[in-house]
């Protein structure tokens, strides 16, 4: 079973090295082609472990929960610009800037990161801290609404769960 | 070809705005954190546009060479992680260091 783990981290990082070669080298012939997949075979094999760390279950309805999430991060990243737009060029500028703490239930090393990033993203917030252990998060809102959205509605921190089949919050 | 030349123009057009609005910010807002909010989303959105206009110009004007769509494409991908990432690495040496947050009514510093 260990062994068959190492097998696969070591042709995903053979796969995904193989694609960046062939795009980013740009040249198809023979030469080129046969050096640059024994160059990416021997770096698969040596250093796997530092691309796939470990082993996931259910790694493939994983990542296609996470291409279902993306179009709707993508929304929001729009939704964020024209939020952060209308604050700049409001003669008034409509902020009320404040610091806010939750906690969720998410403990996944990548759920948090991509927690974090996605505040980052969306509209008036920005991540300042994250403590792992207690999935503790320290936010920045530029306004009240913002800082309400992640308080009390928690649709990203649902939105996630859902993507990295952890607890819901 | 109009059609394309159009949406290439709306894409650029789009970019610089979100890119502007950044720079206005980043001169408007009052302190450290909110300063941040500006650049950090504005320049993740604006250099993402500017090179899918970019990338569907170069798509339709040289059809024959899709690899520099492709190393585009690779391009916005990691500016959607490294942008966010650096905006929270900011924030969070800033609010370590204890930059003190500007609160409603306080005068801009």
């Amino acid at each position: 079973m260990r062994l068959k783990d190492k097998g696969s981290g070591i042709l995903l990082t053979f796969i995904i090295m193989a694609v960046f070669w062939i795009l980013l080298s740009g040249l198809f012939d023979t030469f080129h082609l046969i050096s640059g997949l024994v160059c990416c075979a021997l770096v698969a094999i040596l250093s796997h472990d530092l691309l796939v760390k470990g082993k996931s279950e259910k790694g493939i309805l994983k990542s296609l929960r996470l291409l279902i999430y993306i179009p709707w991060e993508l929304w929001q990243i729009v939704l964020a610009n024209v939020d952060v737009a209308y604050r700049v060029l409001h003669p008034r500028m409509p902020i009320d800037p404040r610091i806010i703490e939750f906690e969720t239930e998410l403990r996944g090393e990548f759920s948090l990161v991509t927690l974090a990033n996605s505040i980052t993203l969306t509209p008036g917030t920005i991540t300042i801290s994250v403590e792992p252990e207690k999935g503790k998060f320290r936010v920045h809102a530029i306004a009240k609404e913002p800082a309400d959205a992640l308080l009390v509605d928690q649709t990203m921190q649902r939105k996630i769960a859902h993507v990295f089949m952890e607890t819901g919050v | 070809m109009v059609v394309i030349h159009v949406i290439v123009t709306a894409l650029l057009g789009a970019g610089i705005f979100f890119t502007l609005v950044g720079s206005i910010g980043l001169l408007r807002f009052p302190d450290f954190y909110t300063r941040l909010h500006a650049t950090g989303k504005c320049d993740t959105l604006g250099g993402g546009l500017l090179i899918l206009g970019t990338m569907v110009y170069h798509l339709f004007q040289y059809p024959e060479t899709l690899l520099v769509p492709a190393k585009l494409a690779f391009l916005i991908f990691f500016i959607f992680i490294a942008n966010p990432t650096a905006t929270h690495a900011l924030m969070k040496s800033a609010y370590k260091t204890g930059v003190e947050p500007w609160h409603l009514g306080e005068k801009r510093r």
